[in-house]
């Protein structure tokens, strides 16, 4: 059964059988703004938690979206590059971004689940 | 967002809040950057119905007296006693060197009164510049603590007609005083036609009601604001535009004319003058990246060897034009537009051409 965490960045994660599926939050997009580019990683590189996997950019600035886990990207979302808005109006959904296989699972008690993401944006 | 106790508030800031505006800092005001609309409706809304914008962090200076007209010649590369009554024109106030230290609007509403729109965040250089010139000439200067709105957009005039409100008959760059403490110019800083009007705080709430009851017209933030003025070409002083740069290289000699370029009599006259007799150094340019990634300002640009040619001074996306949109700086070898060049974006080359100004055509309204 998949599990959402979510991160003090603003990014949610799914996880379902050792595979993270990575997207911004409801409330990120908003704070953005119109999104009008998306930058993916590669599918095969690999990330460590902290790095900036994705480029997002709204119509005034452009924001870096961190990987919150170690782990290697399997497949990325290529209808946000096309159609940024996509992330605005299903940033939780059809909007997700990019999914990467975990290379330590025991990174994830380092997350939030929802009650504690909600608790910081209030 | 705009809880800084240090920044102004706009006198209808709780018209905003109630409008579900966002908030941050410019040049010391607390401004709503958007509404609930967003962004990109907001920019698309002002090209296709009518936008009202809150433009009271914007200074105007009444400027009377029998020695206004010389005032301002010799302050702004102007003609000042020149302009017809209710004429308006965008100059400038120019140091030694003719770079720019603000942009204005004027416009004479009489014969010894001119109205001078300045910008929010050189308004207190530009009062005290202003006031120590005019030590030297009979007349009188107040800075308004006016509100000040602008309505934008293809329906602008319309929505104005039918909010029983006098000034629809005015051209472009024409403006006048409808009632005692109002000014009204047909002008505005979205490539649109509008007006701009600057009234006492305390019957702008009216006039705002009154305009946004009309169905056409919506409130529009500073974030589209500066998306529709990159599209239209127009500089936004401190980017674009800077006590560095004259308005040679800025590609903005057009506003001085030849009669006051003879006379010589205004701040920077000299050096204006050999800058037109050498002719630019730079030019400023539109800049259209060819993908789908915006450049922003202070982007590096450089030629196909990597050789730094220039510097990017607003960039961002352009909602109606449907892609990046940003200007900048260029050697004079690099401005014709075609040029292929790149910008540096993060260790990233960024292509791009140079691109005519605007990006949407001006759609003023000439009379």
């Amino acid at each position: 059964m998949a599990v959402t965490y979510f991160t003090e960045d603003h990014e949610w994660v799914r996880v379902e059988d050792g595979i993270a599926t990575v997207g911004i939050t409801d409330h990120a997009q908003d704070q953005l703004g119109d999104l009008v580019f998306v930058q993916l990683p590669d599918v095969g590189q690999s990330l460590s938690k902290g790095d900036a996997a994705v480029v997002v950019e709204s119509v005034k600035a452009a924001s870096d979206v961190y990987a919150p886990l170690d782990g290697e990207v399997t497949e990325v979302n290529d209808a946000t590059a096309s159609d940024p808005a996509l992330v605005n109006s299903s940033a939780t959904g059809d909007g997700w971004l990019w999914k990467m296989k975990l290379s330590d699972t025991d990174q994830l008690a380092g997350l939030l689940d929802e009650a504690g993401y909600k608790a910081i944006i209030g | 967002m705009g809880t800084d106790e240090n920044l102004k508030l706009l006198p209808l800031d709780d018209m905003h809040r109630a409008a579900g505006a966002r908030f941050g800092g410019f040049a010391g005001w607390s401004m709503p950057i958007t509404y609930p609309l967003g962004v990109m409706k907001e920019h698309l809304h002002t090209r296709e119905k009518a936008g009202l914008f809150d433009i009271s962090h914007m200074k105007l200076f009444d400027v009377s007296g029998s020695g206004a007209g010389d005032l301002l010649s010799h302050a702004c590369p102007l003609g000042a006693g020149s302009l017809q009554h209710g004429q308006s024109k965008y100059t400038f106030f120019l140091n030694e060197q003719a770079g720019i230290l603000d942009d204005l609007i004027v416009t004479r509403l009489g014969e010894e009164h001119f109205i001078v729109v300045a910008n929010a965040g050189n308004a207190a250089g530009d009062e005290a510049h202003l006031r120590n010139l005019a030590k030297n000439f009979d007349c009188k200067i107040d800075a308004l603590d006016h509100a000040f709105l602008a309505i934008q957009g293809p329906q602008a005039a319309d929505v104005v007609r039918d909010a029983g409100i006098a000034g629809t008959e005015l051209a472009f760059m024409n403006g006048f005083a409808p009632k005692p403490g109002w000014f009204m110019s047909r002008s505005g800083y979205t490539g649109e036609d509008g007006f701009e009007i600057g009234l006492p705080s305390g019957e702008a709430r009216e006039l705002a009601t009154r305009l946004l009851a009309d169905e056409r017209v919506a409130w529009i933030g500073l974030a589209a604001r500066d998306s529709l003025r990159l599209e239209a070409g127009l500089c936004l002083h401190g980017q674009d535009i800077n006590p560095d740069i004259d308005p040679v290289d800025a590609g903005l000699a057009w506003a001085i004319s030849k009669p006051v370029r003879e006379k010589a009599v205004f701040i920077g006259a000299r050096a204006l003058l050999d800058k037109i007799a050498a002719g630019p150094g730079r030019k400023r340019v539109g800049l259209k990246p060819d993908g789908r990634q915006p450049v922003r300002s202070d982007s590096v640009l450089v030629d196909v060897d990597g050789n730094s040619i220039g510097l990017v001074t607003s960039g961002g996306f352009g909602p109606s034009a449907g892609h990046p949109v940003a200007m900048g700086y260029v050697g004079k070898h690099f401005a014709a537009v075609g040029t292929l060049i790149f910008a540096e974006v993060r260790g990233n080359r960024i292509q791009m051409h140079i691109h005519p100004l605007p990006f949407t055509p001006h759609r003023y309204h000439k009379g």
